[in-house]
């Protein structure tokens, strides 16, 4: 990779030191950040990987790849740039970039890196992640020298089914924490399996699940509490399979390391509207405010403006995330929030509000510290805002054939953005129990919270699931407000009401 | 040296081609023909694996959009602009198709480069140079009717800011003559040469709509590409069962007959034309003919070979018979044209086409010689 990236030179050095310059004197904080320059090539490259230089062998990089290849190819986009949560922090440009775009670029990466530092979800990522990344590679392809690369890619797509399957509040365990509970996993593994030999805790906890399966079969006076008592992070499916699925121990590694990796892009899923509306909002303010030459005024507008368009198809979270901002800076400014302000009932008087607290700037770099993108929106969303921002909800039309704007209500579309976002976009499932029916089959429950999952990707993720798991597999969810478990037994599909 | 993604890309090419891993070919994606769609605008198909997992079901769904318009006001229409730069390269697959814009011109240039196409090269006298003006380019100077405004107004605007002229209040934009841009030309040295592709096509009970779709398609890509070969390109339609007759480019597709099936009667009457329209000294001369193998004889496939050695051979650039793979068809002809020419003759181009998928493949075959 080295030889398709090189550092900065020349003019550009000298830019960098400029906005590096305003990045520190508005108070942005970050890991130091590494600049590289690189052909359109290498930024496919780089972000078909997700940032990273190596990664292992993988046929959906190549998609990627081929994707962002033939997008730029036919015109149809172009990536400025790639920066990634490392330390230092590695950010690339595209060496085709007008000279304002690199500023543009540079201030928008100071922006990412300080987020990346400082909010609260990113606490716990490796930052040595460029040296990890690396490593799973090579130990992945060493498994595909030893299994060969058809049997390994194959389980990889299988992990890959469940990659989604994992829990948001494992970001705040402390890796203190989890070391505890690893420790204490393996105690009990012990003292129930009591074995003495070498195999691996994977092993051990399937054969700790069979032995309690033969121990198990007195009958029981009431109804048994199928949930496993033992599962603290039921969100956690990868790790619940990682503990209890009859695993070979390569198996068992690279799930262990696709989760790690999962966990590692997880906060980047959980603040893309609040990641990117801060690097924006900070490229805008430094080019307006410092590094704008008059001559290329026209030139960064008509960027910025390409960036922040607004689609009637979809939410931008560029604009939405630096409007977002914005506002907040206003409001607390003004004094626009609060008991006295909310419960003002004279027009008038709420329409030319001002303390003059200027507590706005304050107040944003409290946001992006604590906040992700759910709870941004939630506190933040206002009436006003939304109305604003020209926002609608659509909906298809079988009538007409086409998608038509269904309300601008402000609170459904409250709704309906949380909807999306809740979870990162995922359905909650939950591991319920690992010897449903007494029979070591595997339970999971969607929790449904008023959308339907899609039957036929389910049946598929079934399958992929029981190819893991090795016994029959079960999800309980519902479907058009029936509630119903869709189960796979390695031949047939069955659903239950 | 190559980064380890062109690997990953590799393999990914091959699982779609469903060369590996067939079991993930249900995931994949159908078409990576870019489809024309009659207003200039072309659906390039991006062909991409899905992986399965828990995910909501699109139905009551719906979407967030921003803008504005009533209630009940369609937001389809424009497409949204992607963001500027990119991050999380989601992991969401599903069916992509772009919709781009594109002339034929490039189209043809992105098959010729898709399917590493060699460019043909015309022989003889059939290469004579001339130049041609395209306008691609801007310059400073030029006259009034070739002005350009958008690059004329932005470039007064930039001065106009630079020289702080420029009043945020009451923003006018008045070009001086140093702003002034034009479109600009730039010589292109074209090659005069002209080239005719006879079309021959079975349309005997046999060959059903299937079969002809897969024609047609493999058609407009061989025009596509000799057209962007070629100054000037004709194009004649023959269809036959047992008798053969010219038709315009409709009925060709349309037509379906349930006669028996003479292949000579298709080579003699293309022969009849090239000798009445084309002299083969002056035109690049090349005749296509698609059936599904069967042939009313023996006989008739003797005679086929004899006129194809006499005359159509030693006329055209290059012969090229495509097989389609129907039910019915028996594959004989193409079985008899092998052992005639064998599998690699440098005028007789043999390929079988077993769905649309093969389509790309076949026209690999037939194009890829560059002749």
């Amino acid at each position: 990779m080295s030889a398709r990236t090189k550092p900065l030179e020349g003019e550009l050095l000298r830019i960098r030191e400029e906005i590096h310059g305003y990045a520190l004197e508005f108070g942005l904080d970050f890991h130091p950040v590494r600049f590289e320059v690189c052909d359109y090539d290498t930024i496919n490259i780089l972000a078909a990987q997700g940032g990273f230089p190596n990664r292992y062998p993988h046929w959906r990089f190549g998609m990627d790849y081929d994707q962002l290849s033939k997008g730029y190819a036919y015109g149809l986009q172009k990536i400025y740039e790639m920066v990634i949560n490392t330390n230092p922090c590695y950010a690339y440009l595209l060496n085709a970039n007008h000279i304002v775009d690199q500023k543009i670029v540079m201030a928008h990466v100071y922006g990412h890196a300080d987020f990346f530092k400082n909010n609260a979800w990113f606490a716990n990522t490796d930052r040595n992640m460029m040296a990890v990344m690396a490593n799973h590679g090579t130990k992945i392809r060493r498994y595909m020298e030893r299994y060969g690369q058809n049997k390994v890619e194959e389980f990889i797509d299988r992990v890959l089914s469940i990659e989604n399957l994992i829990d948001v509040g494992v970001l705040f365990e402390t890796q203190e924490l989890r070391r505890q509970s690893d420790e204490r996993m393996k105690n009990t593994t012990n003292e129930i399996a009591n074995e003495a030999d070498e195999r691996s805790t994977a092993l051990k906890s399937f054969m700790r699940v069979k032995e309690r399966t033969g121990k198990m079969n007195e009958p029981k006076e009431e109804a048994p509490d199928l949930r496993d008592k033992k599962i603290n992070t039921p969100r956690d499916v990868m790790f619940y399979l990682l503990e209890n699925a009859p695993l070979e121990e390569w198996e068992s590694d690279i799930l262990g390391i696709l989760r790690d990796e999962a966990y590692y892009f997880l906060p980047q899923r959980l603040t893309k509207i609040m990641n990117e509306g801060w690097a924006s909002y900070w490229h805008s303010h430094i080019m307006t405010n410092r590094a704008l030459k008059a001559s290329e005024i026209i030139d960064y507008a008509d960027h910025h403006a390409g960036v922040m368009a607004m689609s009637k198809q979809n939410i931008n979270p560029y604009k939405i995330g630096i409007e977002l901002y914005r506002d907040i800076e206003y409001r607390w400014n003004t004094g626009r929030f609060g008991k006295e302000y909310n419960n003002c009932e004279d027009m008038h008087v709420k329409h030319n509000w001002n303390k003059e607290l200027n507590l706005g700037r304050q107040k944003i770099f409290d946001v992006r510290k604590t906040h992700n993108d759910v709870s941004f929106i939630d506190e933040f969303f206002t009436p006003e805002f939304c109305e604003r921002q020209q926002l609608f909800t659509y909906k298809y039309n079988p009538r007409t054939g086409r998608s038509e704007i269904e309300t601008r209500d402000f609170l459904e579309i409250k709704n309906k953005l949380l909807t999306q976002l809740s979870n990162f976009g995922s359905p909650v499932i939950e591991v319920e129990s690992g010897n449903f029916q007494n029979r070591g089959e595997l339970l999971l429950r969607h929790k449904h919270l008023g959308v339907d999952l899609d039957f036929g990707y389910a049946s598929d993720t079934l399958r992929n699931l029981y190819a893991l798991w090795k016994r029959p597999v079960n999800i309980v969810s519902k479907q058009e407000e029936q509630t119903l478990t869709l189960s796979f037994d390695g031949k047939e599909f069955k659903q239950t009401k | 040296m190559d980064h380890p993604i062109k690997r990953d890309h590799a393999r990914f090419r091959k699982i779609v081609k469903g060369r590996i891993r067939d079991n993930l070919r249900k995931y994949v994606s159908k078409g990576e023909m870019p489809s024309p769609k009659g207003d200039g605008t072309f659906k390039i198909p991006m062909p991409s694996i899905d992986t399965p997992r828990f995910k909501f079901g699109d139905r009551n769904q719906g979407g967030m959009g921003q803008g504005n318009g009533e209630e009940g006001d369609p937001v389809d229409g424009e497409a949204g602009e992607g963001p500027g730069s990119g991050k999380e390269v989601g992991n969401s697959a599903g069916n992509k198709e772009l919709e781009v814009d594109l002339s034929l011109e490039e189209l043809a240039s992105i098959l010729g480069e898709e399917l590493a196409l060699p460019k043909i090269e015309p022989k003889g006298k059939k290469a004579m140079p001339s130049v041609t003006n395209k306008y691609t380019s801007i310059g400073m100077t030029g006259p009034n009717s070739l002005k350009h405004f958008k690059r004329t107004y932005r470039e007064a605007m930039k001065r106009q800011i630079a020289s702080g002229s420029y009043d945020f209040l009451d923003p006018k934009v008045i070009p001086i003559k140093r702003d002034f841009r034009y479109r600009a030309s730039d010589a292109k040295v074209e090659f005069e040469n002209s080239a005719v592709v006879i079309y021959m096509m079975d349309v005997s009970g046999s060959m059903g709509d299937e079969q002809k779709e897969i024609v047609r398609t493999e058609s407009f890509w061989i025009n596509l590409w000799l057209k962007s070969q070629y100054k000037d390109i004709e194009v004649r339609y023959i269809i036959h069962d047992a008798t053969a007759k010219e038709v315009d480019e409709e009925t060709f597709f349309k037509t379906r007959e349930s006669g028996g099936t003479l292949i000579s009667s298709a080579l003699k009457l293309c022969r009849e034309i090239i000798q009445t329209d084309y002299d083969p000294s002056e035109w690049n001369i090349y005749p296509f003919h698609f059936s599904d193998g069967d042939n009313w004889s023996a006989d008739d496939t003797k005679l086929c070979l004899e006129i194809l050695d006499q005359d159509l051979l030693p006329a055209s650039n290059v012969f090229c018979y495509g097989q389609v793979e129907s039910r019915y068809g028996s594959g004989q002809f193409y079985k008899d044209l092998v052992s005639r020419y064998g599998e690699d003759d440098e005028k007789v181009i043999l390929s079988k086409i077993k769905n649309k998928e093969a389509i790309l493949d076949s026209i690999k075959d037939f194009l890829g010689k560059g002749k």
